[in-house]
């Protein structure tokens, strides 16, 4: 479904990204893991299309189609879908009417009928029981006063309205409590299937244990320098991330 | 930034919706501004001695004003002798009922998306539609007459109302009171009148739709509105003109009167022509609007949205005279390519325990300079009174340019005034979150905008709403870049 190729990008001038190789294929669940500014969420970024990283190198290939080529709502479309590390606010906009653009522009493009007001709530009813998210949350403006758990809460509500076939998730866990934690993954669990596939990038390895990978990654200096099973996460979390570098190191010399 | 500028050059060839006009056969007062114009216009309304006794009053005080230089507006002189100040289209006899008015011009009304068709209008707005400078009709008019209300063109106020329009007329704006009022006193055409007698509740919006269709020509109209005791009242005001390369004059006066305990709300959308994309063209609107809450316990609001013109000069007003009179303002002002606006309020606190609220949301995108100009006075004897002011400035893109000029003049020391400012651009963070979700720029664009504005639209009767929200997008497509 994802085949990243030598990825190289930058921002500003500076490379973040120095040669990013992943492949993804439907029904998979891939963990980003790796030390703060390694670059993971500028690989997120790149993917969903944010225009302020320039990439220099390597291509990205969604479902058979040139990524890099589409505009980032294109992307969004197709079904690429980003739940941000910081999600972002929306003054006087609720979430509601957020969604309802949304969904219904992702519709218009997949060939679909807009939904009405009355089948466009039902479906939120419905999505809103898989992440337990309160009504009046939705009725808020957008993310804006929300704690750091309501925004993500609320990017996997989003997340389940908009139906995505790939799904990055950017920390999600980061900011959430025990409960929420279960009851956004479960939602993450419920909304998996054949056909879609999903990368979460995580600094913790519990979350591992309730979104469960088929594998795990580490990305240091913009490169993926390690893949391994579920149990390379249980071993970063016992060791951190020194003996990484000093392997590289070591392979460096 | 290539894409951005892509959208940027479709949405400034894009035709500004209303530039159309229409030739009708006019009946026009020759070119120029003398006491013969005027005494021109006075006889062709057939007005009595008194009226233009005022008008000529008017132009007295207006001769010896100079034009107004300190709002931070730029323009090239207007010459007032190269306009014409009366053009009206030929109508054989004055028409009686709505089944009379010229089909040609009801269809002007109509292709605004304006039917003035009783039977086939929304229920609930009755409608005044003048034409350059003339009312060609208004509906509703039986309706609201079986409740003593009159809502009627000004003309006609001041044949079947004569001491109700000498009462009120210039008690709130004086035609000393600025250069543009003057001049709009001495030659006003046409406008709308409205009078609320005591204890009714207005059961419909009432509305005026102005259209200026003729070239070259200046229009100067003027509303006044009295709310008696116990009344209230909710009135609308919409406008458009044709696209043309020459600039054009729109001075109007606009007056409310509100004696105690009454209560008008006064809302306007704005969308004169603003010139083209490369600033050429496009109407001066140089406005004076003001209420008096002459009662305790009135209260007067406005809310407008201006989204049109290529200069703006207007600040409506609040005089709050009544003991606990209440003065509300609530703008969305928008400017795009050329245009400048110069806009914001007067709240004048004489009463005691009076309150004011003042909501400002200035938009700025392309080349152009809005700027908010508010001005809260609180009077000796207004004790308790409180002000509470917010002015936020939205920049998309950075040729642009918000200001905001404050000035606070307090002689009560029990007042209080609260004073807010921001100044925000529209964050990319922001449009890359609705792109990530599927929404094209366009739409994000309109998304965040209305968010932001939302405090002010939600203060518009439904159907109004709808429409400035639509307006706003439209104003405002590809500025971002
Ligand atoms: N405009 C910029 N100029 C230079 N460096 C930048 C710029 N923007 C981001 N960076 C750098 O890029 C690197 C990668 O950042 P990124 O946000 O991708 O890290 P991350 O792996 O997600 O980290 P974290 O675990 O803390 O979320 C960081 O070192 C960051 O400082
Ligand atoms: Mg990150």
């Amino acid at each position: 479904m994802l085949s990243i190729k030598n990825l190289h990008a930058s921002i500003e001038g500076n490379e973040i990204l120095r040669g990013i190789d992943l492949e993804v294929k439907a029904g998979e669940v891939h963990a980003i893991m790796g030390p703060n500014g390694s670059g993971k969420s500028t690989l997120a970024s790149v993917l969903a299309g944010r225009e302020e990283y320039e990439v220099t190198e390597g291509e990205v290939v969604f479902k058979g189609e040139n990524l890099l080529e589409l505009a980032p709502e294109e992307r969004a479309r197709e079904g690429v879908f980003l739940a941000f590390q910081y999600p972002v606010e929306i003054p006087g906009v609720s979430s509601t009417n957020f969604l309802r653009t949304a969904v219904n522009q992702v519709r218009e493009h997949r060939g679909l009928e807009p939904l009405d007001a009355v089948k466009f709530l039902t479906m939120m009813k419905e999505k809103m029981k898989l992440v337990e998210i309160d009504q009046k949350l939705l009725s808020r403006a957008l993310n804006e006063g929300f704690s750091g758990g309501e925004k993500k809460r609320n990017e996997i509500f989003q997340m389940a309205m908009l139906e995505p076939t790939l799904s990055i998730l950017d920390e999600t866990d980061s900011g959430l409590d025990i409960d929420a934690l279960k009851i956004v993954s479960n939602g993450v669990n419920q909304l998996k299937s054949k056909d879609n596939a999903t990368i979460v990038v995580t600094h913790y390895q519990r979350l591992l244990d309730y979104i469960v990978p088929d594998f795990v990654h580490v990305l240091y200096k913009g490169k993926i320098v390690k893949s391994g099973t579920k149990e390379l996460a249980l071993e970063l979390e016992e060791k951190g991330y020194d003996w990484i570098k000093e392997e590289i190191g070591q392979a460096a010399v | 930034m290539s894409k951005d500028n892509e959208i940027l050059e479709e949405f400034t060839t894009k035709e500004y919706e209303h530039g159309w006009s229409v030739n009708y056969e006019a009946d026009e007062a020759p070119i120029g501004l003398n006491e013969d114009i005027i005494k021109w216009i006075s006889a062709k309304k057939e007005e009595p001695q008194w009226l233009l006794n005022w008008r000529l009053k008017a132009f007295d005080t207006f001769k010896k004003m100079t034009e107004p230089e300190w709002a931070n507006v730029h323009y090239p002189k207007i010459d007032l002798q190269k306009l014409r100040y009366y053009s009206a289209p030929k109508q054989g006899k004055k028409p009686k009922t709505l089944d009379e008015v010229d089909p040609e011009l009801l269809q002007i009304y109509e292709r605004l998306g304006i039917n003035l068709n009783e039977q086939k209008r929304l229920q609930g707005i009755a409608v005044d539609a003048v034409l350059d400078s003339v009312s060609v009709a208004t509906t509703f008019k039986e309706t609201l007459s079986k409740l003593g209300i009159v809502f009627c063109s000004f003309s006609e106020a001041v044949k079947e109302h004569p001491e109700l329009v000498k009462k009120y007329l210039g008690s709130v704006v004086p035609i000393t009171d600025n250069y543009y009022a003057a001049l709009n006193s001495a030659v006003f055409s046409d406008g709308s009148f409205c009078y609320i007698p005591k204890g009714v509740r207005c059961p419909m919006e009432l509305s005026t739709y102005f259209r200026i269709n003729a070239a070259n020509t200046g229009q100067f109209e003027r509303t006044l509105i009295v709310a008696e005791d116990e009344s209230y009242v909710s009135y609308l005001e919409g406008c458009t003109a044709p696209q043309r390369d020459e600039n054009q004059l729109h001075a109007a006066v606009v007056e409310i009167y509100a004696a105690t305990n009454a209560e008008v709300k006064y809302s306007t959308v704005q969308n004169w022509f603003p010139g083209d994309k490369n600033g050429k063209g496009g109407i001066y609107n140089f406005v004076t609007k003001r209420g008096l809450c002459a009662g305790d316990h009135s209260k007067i609001s406005w809310t407008q949205v201006e989204t049109g013109s290529a200069v703006t000069w207007k600040y409506p007003s609040c005089v709050l005279k009544g003991d606990y009179s209440v003065g509300e303002f609530y703008s969305v002002a928008v400017t795009n390519n050329y245009q400048q606006a110069d806009t914001g309020t007067k709240m004048i606190h004489i009463g005691k325990n009076t309150k004011s609220r003042i909501v400002s949301k200035g938009i700025s995108a392309g080349k152009s300079q809005n700027s908010y100009r508010g001005q809260v006075q609180v009077m000796k004897r207004a004790h308790n009174s409180r002000n509470f002011s917010q002015c936020d400035s939205l920049l998309m893109g950075d040729r642009c340019g918000a200001h905001t000029f404050p000035y606070i003049d307090i002689n009560n020391p029990t007042a209080k005034v609260e004073h807010e400012a921001t100044t925000s651009k529209i964050g990319e963070d922001q449009i890359f979150y609705c792109n990530q979700r599927g929404i094209d720029t366009e739409d994000a664009v309109a998304l965040i905008v209305n968010g932001y504005a939302k405090e002010v639209l939600n203060q518009l009767p439904m159907e109004f709403a709808v429409e400035a929200q639509k307006l706003l997008a439209l104003t405002l497509e590809g500025s971002v870049g």
